[in-house]
């Protein structure tokens, strides 16, 4: 059960931003303008992120949605994702990906873990500096992200469809969610 | 230097600010609602101080600063006394509902799993509220964004203190929408 009393059956961030729309409708915005916006980086690819950021925070509601997206965006290279999850370095990614996700991994850890070499090494893979920008700053808003849905004990559903469905609706944009009528 | 070309000369998250727009918009915005925003039961210094102890646990120094003075601004403290409450606010004189809040910013800083029932429940001993709670979680939890993305880009920062005791009742007054611009 969540910390704090919220819509009850709603699960992970959408029960929080329910609880409180006034600071949800920000959220929503920054994860919309980060993921689904304009960015060198495929949205695939950014989604990946998130779900990468959120598997080292162990964030099972965060790492299962946005790996369940980023399937969707995959489309047939769908296992790219878990190959990713399960050993970063050894899935069959673009080295640049691989430096973009090195990089997210430093930033997980703390802000100062990232190094000139991260850089260096992303740079000599063509990053340019709004990439390295954009992976800097997704990685940071999952590090929000999913201490305020793990720090309130927001719900976590487990079954492999939930997540897929929540996939789904997750390509399609990030607007805020409404509070059902009944509760 | 920072990590990046930013094509500004502006100092922590107002470089990145400037430097990405369409993100500086909702990032603003929230901590314009969390920090400022005048409906809410915790006070501005109050909000101020847990956004300060949360940047100074992830070792921020461009944030803890920032915040650290605005807090000081509300609170009618100084630095060393701002430093004291970071460094121990068990034994500062505090209101033991701040406290508590403290105590689960300080968690949520660890990792969101970190924040126990216990915590909680003493938070509510002393009287907070769900939206107390809610918005000490969430603003922790926020500074280990802002905290990253400052940090993480390697952006400079003034190196005397007293640079941002002496903005701080310019940003308390302009709020944070303007922060880019001035």
């Amino acid at each position: 059960m969540a910390h704090i009393q919220v819509p009850e059956g709603v699960p992970g961030i959408r029960s929080l931003v329910m609880f409180r729309p006034e600071t949800g409708k920000y959220l929503y915005d920054l994860a919309e303008v980060l993921l689904r916006g304009e960015s060198p980086i495929a949205q695939a690819d950014r989604e990946l992120i998130a779900a990468y950021v959120s598997r080292r925070n162990e964030c099972v509601f965060c790492s299962n949605s946005h790996a369940a997206a980023a399937r969707c965006l995959y489309g047939d290279n769908d296992t790219t994702v878990d190959d990713v999850l399960k050993d970063m370095n050894a899935a069959d990614i673009s080295p640049k990906l691989k430096a973009l996700l090195n990089i997210a991994g430093k930033v997980q850890v703390l802000g100062k873990e990232v190094k000139q070499d991260d850089i260096d090494a992303a740079r000599a893979q063509d990053a340019t500096d709004k990439e390295i920008h954009d992976t800097v700053l997704i990685a940071a808003a999952f590090s929000m992200f999913n201490r305020y849905v793990d720090g309130l004990a927001s719900l976590t559903p487990t079954a492999p469809d939930a997540y897929k469905e929540m996939g789904k609706r997750m390509v399609q944009g990030y607007a805020l969610p409404q509070k059902p009528a009944n509760t | 230097m920072a990590h990046i070309n930013l094509e500004n000369d502006l100092p922590g998250i107002r470089g990145l600010m400037a430097y990405s727009p369409k993100t500086e918009k909702p990032l603003n915005a929230l901590a314009e609602i969390l920090l400022r925003d005048d409906d809410n039961t915790l006070t501005r210094g109050e909000r101020e101080l847990i956004g300060a102890y949360v940047s100074y646990l992830n070792d921020c120094f461009f944030c803890q600063n920032v915040h650290g003075a605005l807090a000081g601004h509300y609170l009618g403290c100084n630095i060393d006394e701002i430093d004291a409450i970071k460094s121990d606010f068990t034994s500062a004189e505090l209101s033991p509902k701040m406290k508590t809040l403290l105590a689960i910013a300080a968690s949520v800083q660890k990792g969101g799993k970190a924040v126990s029932e216990d915590q909680v429940a003493a938070a509510r001993a002393e009287g907070a509220t769900d939206k107390e709670i809610h918005d000490s979680v969430l603003i922790a939890a926020a500074f280990c964004m802002f905290n990253r993305y400052v940090d993480g880009l390697a952006t400079w920062a003034p190196q005397d203190r007293q640079f941002y005791v002496n903005r701080a009742p310019q940003r308390a007054t302009e709020g944070y929408q303007s922060s880019v611009f001035k």
